[in-house]
């Protein structure tokens, strides 16, 4: 076994203010879900990709992520339980893990994160980008909640570029069906300079975001782009753009990552700073949530870190220079929808991942192949395989699941990554050139 | 000329359906110099634009069991259904060689992700992923639509090097008219008398369908009818049902013989939904594109890839089905793997259980091989369902 190359010791991290920030917003907005009841405040469900958080908070509505309660289950490990309870209520082993996850933990009191219940939602808004899953998830939450359910269409972006008639759709989907609905349920009528002021503050931290995500272009990388990353874009992916708290909370990781750009630091793990930059990393599908821990530290004790992962832009490419626009609101709430990572065509996603390599120079890619999500699967190992051939950087496969922990083999993993990493070594010693 | 008896008809469609390099097609495109050959694959395009063009639609519905898979396992996972990769397949080893363009219809994430793989695997090929409204009103969903489907027209016009003028479109979908009429007739006979007219042959006649150009296809079906009716069939004290799931992955055909074989009358089921996808005629007066996008908003089948707005409706199409048809039961057969069809079925049982109709559930996939199990299990549904009509 190889000596952990952590100097750092976990008593020595101090807590950042940005960690502290995000935890008390996080909290703040669990106890704003479950103490619902109390307030009268009403509650939208919705998914990530394709969030309106912005839209949904003109009309006072609190924001409910399944995924997201499915994320906090996963790393609680109670999404095991919450899967079997659902496959047990007749839903099949064949699919995603994220709803059986959600519809399991309905079936056992809906008690989030913080030990209490989460209401019922008031609307479902069904903004659906990037994964056809989304349709029947809500069609089965809609059969147990009985309440009003908004649909919103996302086109797909087939042919790399987002059409007029596309833009057309969004945007009278969201004037003729999305907008009137919710006045209905809130009993709020929609402002459209309300509208504005938020997207405004969602370009200021979106602006921030970039800034955090593109810092692991340093050598060493200030920052995990996929582990770390998914703590960075919590907030902005969930029930905060649009924000105050949001601006702050990048303000502050921005400047955090600045300031150990100028020391020259590497990321901050569970068990302290990396302090060697042995191997540099792109990422392509979600993590594993039922053992985050474990796994990252099989990156982190290898000196392994990733410096871009595809993962962090299901909620928005803003990389690729999207920002929201508060002088075309509604235009602007479809072209963030279309631009989500899911929803960008195969080619484009091998560009994009190609990109980071070059980009970020990065030793090779590494695919986390999802055992129950299609949308992020189906076409991977082309992916891989283009990604090689256009790079010349070698890329691996692995496979676990979102938040099945039965999927998750710490063995296997740790072997292949092991052999990858070996692979990395060959190619830069020049022996794995002719393989 | 004498009819053809139904064991002809059915050779010659049993000989298409093996043929997986698709000669016929091939012989259509050679017959004329410029003909062009449109591939889809499930569950629904407006073939009538297709036709229109003056090119052949043709459906690809993966490999079935007597394909070998070489090459297409090394793109995809264990864990994901085996349409693409058996499509890929058909691909990689040249048996869609001929054809000048391949649509993929927006029916879950894995034939839309196959749309990006076959724009990377075949550049020369114009590839189409075909995406179409889940919300149905007019002005919304259906403007949405009638611009997808000029994009698609005007791709078509450049492929075929000319114009396509509405007249082309109206006397496209009047053929497709006569050919969804002769459809409906066949399964008005199976529902009828299903010993005439057994599931296996039926979904034989209509996979043809799928290669031939429709007029043929539209004779075949007329001349499968009235063989079929004049055939004496004895017959059996066989279970009505329904078969629900198999609307894009394929079953192998055995499964279906062996369904028979265990006592069911198959009386509908959802196979090829292409060919069944409009319900009635579709207007030939007045603006064709504007007809084909209500006929899709207004008068199309149900089915797991489409979202249901209405949640009173949801699953009641199955209800209905078996009202109309005077089944006794449903049976799941979901692909594995299938998201669409697995994340529906639970919600499509509840209705099921309200209206106090039998089912069973399974899942096949196109290279399954043992029937045994499925033969008992279905066995076993049909005896119970006898047991609960006689008490
Ligand atoms: S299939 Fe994948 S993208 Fe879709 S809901 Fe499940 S985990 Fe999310
Ligand atoms: S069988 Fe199901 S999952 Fe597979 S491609 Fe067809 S619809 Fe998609």
């Amino acid at each position: 076994m190889k000596p952990s190359i952590l100097k750092a010791q976990p008593a020595d991290v101090q807590k950042d203010a940005s960690m502290i920030k995000q935890k008390q917003m996080m909290a703040g907005h669990y106890d704003r879900l479950t103490s619902a009841p109390e307030t009268g405040a009403k509650v939208a469900s919705t998914f990530v990709p394709g969030n309106l958080n912005e839209l949904i908070m003109c009309f006072d509505l609190v924001n409910n992520l399944p995924e997201v309660n499915a994320i906090q289950n996963g790393l609680r490990k109670k999404s095991g339980a919450y899967i079997m309870e659902a496959e047990r209520s007749g839903h099949s082993e064949d699919v995603c893990t994220y709803v059986k996850s959600d519809i399991g933990m309905m079936l056992k009191g809906n008690i989030g994160p913080n030990g209490k219940p989460l209401p019922k939602p008031d609307v479902l808004l069904l903004s659906y980008t990037g994964c056809f899953t989304f349709l029947k998830w809500f069609e089965l939450l809609r059969e147990q909640y009985k309440c009003p359910t908004i649909f919103l269409q996302t086109p797909y972006m087939a042919d790399g570029k987002i059409t007029p008639n596309m833009i057309q759709y969004m945007v009278k989907q969201l004037k003729e069906n999305v907008i009137p609905v919710l006045e209905e349920v809130s009993g709020v009528k929609f402002d459209i300079d309300r509208l504005r002021e938020y997207l405004k503050k969602s370009a200021v931290a979106e602006d921030d975001l970039v800034a955090v995500l593109q810092s692991a272009k340093n050598k060493p990388s200030p920052i995990d782009a996929y582990f770390g990353g998914i703590y960075y874009i919590g907030p902005i992916f969930g029930a905060f753009r649009g924000t105050d708290d949001a601006i702050d909370y990048y303000r502050f990781l921005r400047a955090e990552v600045e300031e150990r750009i100028a020391k020259g630091l590497g990321p901050v793990t569970p068990d302290g700073t990396m302090s060697e930059e042995k191997y540099r990393l792109v990422v392509e599908g979600p993590p594993n949530y039922t053992n985050f821990r474990q796994f990252w530290k099989m990156f982190y004790d290898e000196g392994a870190t990733v410096v871009a992962s595809s993962y962090t832009k299901v909620g928005g490419t803003y990389d690729y220079g999207f920002r929201h626009n508060p002088d075309k609101p509604l235009e602007s709430l479809a072209e963030y929808c279309l631009n989500v990572y899911t929803n960008r065509s195969l080619p484009m996603r091998i560009d994009m991942l190609s990109d980071y390599i070059n980009e970020y120079e990065a030793d090779g890619l590494l695919i986390n192949s999802i055992k129950s999500c299609n949308s992020f699967s189906a076409g991977q190992l082309l992916i891989m395989r283009e990604v090689e051939k256009r790079t010349g950087k070698p890329a691996a496969f692995i496979e676990s699941d979102l938040v099945d922990p039965r999927y998750f083999s710490g063995a296997n993993i740790k072997n292949r990554l092991e052999s990858y990493f070996q692979m990395v070594e060959q190619k830069r010693s020049g022996r794995g050139a002719a393989a | 000329m004498t009819n053809p008896t139904t064991s002809e008809i059915i050779a010659r469609c049993q000989e298409l359906y093996d043929d997986l390099r698709f000669t016929s097609a091939r012989d259509w495109k050679d017959a004329e110099p410029g003909r062009k050959v449109i591939a889809h694959m499930p569950i629904y395009v407006p073939r009538e634009l297709i036709h229109a063009a003056g090119m052949l639609p043709l459906g690809i519905m993966g490999g079935g069991d007597n394909l070998e898979v070489i090459h297409g396992d090394a793109y995809y996972q264990s864990y994901i259904c085996r349409i693409p990769r058996s499509t890929i397949e058909l691909g990689l080893s040249g048996r869609l060689d001929f054809v000048d363009g391949m649509i993929f219809p927006s029916i879950c994430d894995v034939i839309r992700n196959l749309s990006g793989m076959w724009k990377m695997l075949f550049p020369e090929v114009y590839v189409k992923y075909f995406d179409v409204p889940q919300t149905y009103d007019d002005d919304i969903g259906g403007t949405f639509y009638i611009g997808e489907m000029r994009e698609f027209l005007t791709d078509l016009e450049a492929l075929a090097g000319r114009k396509i003028s509405d007249d082309d479109i109206r006397t496209s979908i009047t053929v497709y008219n006569e050919n969804r009429r002769a459809i409906a007739e066949l399964y008005r006979l199976r529902a009828a008398k299903p010993w005439q007219a057994p599931a296996s042959e039926a979904y034989l006649v209509m996979r043809a369908g799928l290669t031939l150009p429709v007029e043929d296809h539209t004779r075949l079906v007329h001349d499968y009818i009235a063989a079929a009716k004049a055939e004496k069939r004895p017959i059996k004290d066989n279970s009505r049902i329904i078969l629900t799931g198999m609307f894009c992955e394929q079953p192998p055909l055995n499964l279906i013989k062996s369904l028979e074989l265990s006592g069911c009358y198959v009386v509908d089921d959802d196979f090829m939904l292409v060919s069944r996808w409009l319900v009635g005629d579709v207007p030939t007066d007045g603006d064709p594109v504007y007809n084909l996008s209500q006929a899709f908003l207004h008068q199309s089948m149900s089915t797991a890839a489409k979202y249901e707005p209405d949640e009173a409706e949801k699953g009641q199409f199955l209800v209905r089905a078996v009202r109309d048809t005077g089944a006794e039961g449903v049976i799941f057969a979901s692909t594995s793997f299938c998201d669409p069809a697995l994340l529906d079925r639970p919600m499509l049982q509840n209705v099921l259980k309200a209206a106090d109709i039998p089912y069973i559930a399974f899942k096949y996939s196109e290279n399954s091989g043992q029937m045994q199990p499925i033969r008992e299990q279905a066995g076993t549904f049909v005896d119970s369902i006898k047991l609960w009509s006689a008490a």
